[in-house]
């Protein structure tokens, strides 16, 4: 036992941002996708990318609680009896995400309004408990800080994108911008709302309705499965 | 020194530690930061009826803004009229009071759909309290009321203001709690609340209409808006809020229409006749001089 612990003691000799380190980051973004390759979270992708800036938000929160949460079970990791370890995962989750919660509050209430729905979003997002379970119960702070952050980014890069085309094509919008002019009634940039269509809309161009409701989110990511699997052949299942 | 941490005694302690610890320190913010959560959403509030004459101020100003143009706030009765109470206006939480008479509905009718159905139409004989906010804008008093319903989700609410002719709105804002982005809720956008503006709430004859959000386009009705794609049931939720909560006041709005009528018109009547004589007096008067 002994000689284990010295081998161990010397090992954190290893750089910051080592190679190892650094998959940790970058895995999650492409072979080790939380959304498209593991589809976890699936859920939170369909209810908010109907507008990218919902997307945005949320993915800082995620990035946010997945990285803390996996810093404190990785902390804990010796502590943490057996039988109960997925209680206290989420017994740590749900308290930081309410400490965010109430701090944001207090402090930064807009962001708090704008976060609203997507706080309670945050603790059932199945990413969190995985990332726990699966890394911050075997793993040391440092490389549980980044896996957090990665799987975060991963979850957060599909969000945006689906939400991308989610909005320019369902809302003609792009972070609440109006791409292809306005439609009769929108609000205009001096308060008053418009009379006439212009831009495209003049033209006759529809907004697609269907891309606003959930189904279409889910074939947004099932395109972005298509399309990643067809580029990294590593994916492809035999 | 070493400590099995999967026996049960382990187990039990770690569990009671970590629940203590994670629940005082949850109660320690929640406790610090209340005061600080509470004046945001107070806030919150003088910026949205503030918003619903048309004034948009920032946070820090509101509290400031806010006295500047309230000319009084009362308190009205389940009949419209207004109550003499110490219920200061500001701090009713009609949200509140709208959830504990809902409540009351379901259990004194539980098990008799009808009779619920037709508890849920007559709404508002709780004796519950009413605020009403008198505003002052461009030397007129405007009269924001308070509105509060069910979106899709969950609860929706916001703040419509009347004109001094007791028909014609001023403004309106919405606000809801978890609507869905881009469907329901888009009735926070100005997109959404500005056709408001100029509607009103009484037809030619004057009787009540509310004002409703219609599927697939007002077309100029004068008592409604455009209701939102892919966001009925929050569109009607928006209706039968502003309907059963304006019913409430209309009382109210008639009195501001009514009292002076028939005496101005009789004095506009006498007044315009006296004019009237003594000009075309006058005008006699200048043809025989010329």
């Amino acid at each position: 036992m002994s000689e284990v612990a010295v081998e161990k003691v010397k090992k954190p000799s290893e750089p910051l941002f080592s190679k190892k380190n650094k998959a940790l980051i970058s895995n999650p973004l492409d072979d080790d996708n939380p959304i498209t390759v593991q589809v976890l979270g699936i859920c939170s992708a369909l209810a908010i990318t109907v507008q990218v800036k919902q997307a945005f938000v949320m993915t800082l929160s995620v990035m946010f609680v997945a990285a803390a949460g996996n810093v404190i079970v990785s902390l804990m990791r010796n502590m943490i009896p057996n039988r109960i370890r997925i209680i206290v995962q989420l017994v740590i989750v749900a308290a930081l995400v309410i400490l965010v919660d109430q701090v944001l509050k207090a402090f930064v209430y807009d962001i708090s309004k704008a976060l609203s729905v997507f706080v309670g979003l945050i603790i059932t997002n199945c990413i969190i408990m995985g990332r726990l379970e699966a890394f911050a119960l075997g793993n040391k702070p440092w490389p549980a800080f980044l896996d957090g952050i990665g799987n975060g980014l991963g979850y957060g890069v599909i969000l945006i994108l689906v939400s991308v085309f989610r909005e320019i094509l369902g809302s003609g919008k792009i972070w609440g911008f109006p791409l292809f002019g306005h439609k009769v009634g929108a609000l205009l940039s001096d308060g008053t709302l418009a009379t006439e269509a212009s831009g495209l809309y003049a033209l006759g161009y529809v907004d697609n309705g269907l891309m606003i409701l959930p189904p279409m989110a889910l074939i947004t990511v099932g395109a972005i499965i298509w399309v990643q699997r067809a580029r990294n052949t590593k994916l492809i299942e035999a | 020194m070493a400590v099995d941490v999967n026996s049960n005694k382990y187990t039990f302690i770690f569990a009671t530690v970590m629940v203590v610890v994670v629940a005082t320190l949850l109660a320690l913010a929640s406790e610090s930061l209340k005061p600080m959560q509470n004046e945001n959403v107070a806030n919150e509030k003088r910026q949205n009826i503030l918003s619903s004459i048309g004034i948009s101020v920032d946070a820090s100003e509101a509290k400031a803004a806010y006295e500047k143009y309230l000319v009084e706030a009362v308190v009205l009765d389940a009949n419209g009229a207004v109550k003499e109470t110490e219920v200061n206006a500001f701090d009713i939480d009609v949200l509140k009071d709208y959830k504990a008479g809902l409540s009351n509905i379901y259990k004194a009718n539980a098990g008799d759909m009808e009779a619920m159905k037709a508890a849920l139409t007559s709404w508002g004989e709780g004796g519950v309290n009413y605020p009403l906010f008198v505003l002052n804008k461009d030397g007129q008093d405007v009269y924001v009321v308070p509105v509060v319903g069910t979106g899709l989700w969950g609860p929706i609410w916001g703040y419509v203001t009347v004109a001094s002719d007791g028909k014609t709105v001023v403004g309106a804002v919405f606000d809801h709690k978890s609507e869905t982005p881009g469907l329901g809720a888009e009735i926070k956008e100005a997109s959404f609340q500005k056709p408001f503006e100029g509607k009103t709430i009484f037809d030619e004859n004057g009787d009540f209409t509310g004002i409703k959000v219609i599927k697939g386009g007002a077309k100029g009705d004068p008592h409604g808006v455009d209701a939102i794609s892919g966001g009925t049931i929050t569109s009607n939720g928006v209706t039968e809020m502003l309907v059963r909560t304006l019913k409430i006041y209309e009382p109210y709005f008639l009195g501001l229409q009514t009292p002076a009528e028939p005496e101005v018109e009789e004095v506009v009547a006498d007044s315009l006749t006296m004019a009237m004589d003594s000009l075309n007096v006058e005008v006699v008067d200048t043809t025989v001089v010329d």
